[in-house]
């Protein structure tokens, strides 16, 4: 804190109210208890005692959208949950975060081929922040993600700055920037109708 | 246990395998209750209600697929007063003329369970079980188009804005 740091007495600490808030804020990050499928089984076991999600302070699962600031969306959402996923969301106050637990949520994992009824990936509904990929993920990458959250609230500035609330820099996992077969819109529309061709149920 | 209900139904038992039968969908009731009833079966418990679509899609293995294109509709069936087991099949047009699904008449005046069991084959395979209190799709969301267990079914591009596949 500049010139201010070292000259108060040693009970003393000096911060920025933005740095305190973040502080507060990644703290006691509070979750929505939103288990759809298995990963809620590794979720619960992040809050039992052996992993203990409270020791980062987002041990108290809610029961309800409006006391939570954390989606954790473990397990596959389909169709018709997917509708009641983005309600959900929009009911959460601002500022809220959504991690993408398990291989349904990141992508629609084993369901991308032939699960008529699964929504592929979590993204295509809400905005994802963290994704944890796993089948189901261990307890041990459900807490990863939840510091990858944490560092994106430490880096938050919307109260002094008024940035929108993006991935601070440098981050610790994910893609930086684009990857190469997403470069330019040629690229990537290729690249959506490759996946689609893909997708495609095998006529075999 | 064929061996009962061919003497009982005579020829309206259209077909006969290792614990099981072929009837036709007009005979379906009557067969399940004397199933359920007869002091001598007692297939009290309806254990569950399989739709199967039988289709080859690919033109080069029709040839040799060994079955004509139909649907079958099978009921599985348990006695506990003899421990045995039973299963009756009815065989369904594919196609019926006019549009509509090929339809069955309901069990659920004969077993309770019946009730959902038909509205998941019907949400599924696609099966129209006539005099049905409430023939809704359980699994899908209501507004959902097609039969997703049918061989021939299309993948939805999206639903409701969401990317399908």
């Amino acid at each position: 804190m500049g010139w201010l740091e070292g000259r108060l007495e040693e009970s003393v600490v000096t911060t920025s109210l933005e740095q305190a808030i973040n502080w507060a804020r990644q703290s006691s990050m509070w979750p929505m208890t939103f288990g759809l499928a298995c990963c809620a089984i590794e979720m619960m076991a992040v809050g039992a005692p052996r992993y203990d999600i409270d020791r980062f302070g987002a041990g108290a699962f809610r029961a309800t959208p409006r006391q939570a600031d954390l989606m954790i969306v473990a397990g596959t959402v389909n169709f018709k949950m997917a509708s009641r996923v983005r309600r959900l969301y929009n009911q959460m106050p601002d500022p809220k975060f959504v991690i993408a637990m398990g291989a349904c949520t990141c992508g629609g994992g084993p369901y991308y081929k032939y699960g008529y009824n699964v929504v592929k990936g979590v993204d295509l509904v809400v905005p994802v922040d963290v994704y944890v990929p796993g089948c189901p993920p261990r307890p041990e990458a459900l807490l990863e993600g939840l510091m990858r959250i944490q560092d994106k609230v430490r880096g938050m500035k919307d109260l002094t700055k008024g940035q929108p609330i993006d991935m601070p820099i440098p981050v610790r996992t994910g893609f930086v920037s684009l990857p190469e077969e997403l470069r330019t819109p040629e690229l990537a529309n290729a690249f959506a109708v490759r996946n689609k061709e893909l997708a495609k149920p095998s006529k075999a | 246990m064929s061996d009962i209900l061919d003497a009982k139904f005579g020829d309206r038992i259209k077909a006969k395998f290792a614990d099981g039968v072929v009837v036709e969908a007009g005979d379906l009731v009557e067969v399940m209750t004397y199933l359920r009833d007869a002091p001598d079966l007692k297939f009290e418990m309806l254990c569950d209600i399989s739709g199967v679509d039988y289709l080859e899609i690919d033109p080069k293995k029709a040839a040799k697929a060994g079955y004509e294109p139909h649907l079958e509709v099978v009921y599985h069936l348990q006695s506990f007063q003899y421990k045995k087991r039973f299963t009756v099949k009815v065989m369904l047009p594919r196609q019926v003329e006019g549009g509509g699904l090929p339809a069955v008449p309901t069990l659920s005046g004969v077993f309770k369970i019946a009730d959902w069991l038909e509205r998941e084959t019907f949400d599924l395979v696609g099966i129209d079980f006539t005099g049905h209190p409430n023939l809704q799709r359980i699994l899908l969301s209501e507004d959902w188009e097609g039969h997703p267990l049918r061989k021939d079914y299309e993948f939805p591009l999206e639903y409701h804005g969401i990317r399908g596949r």
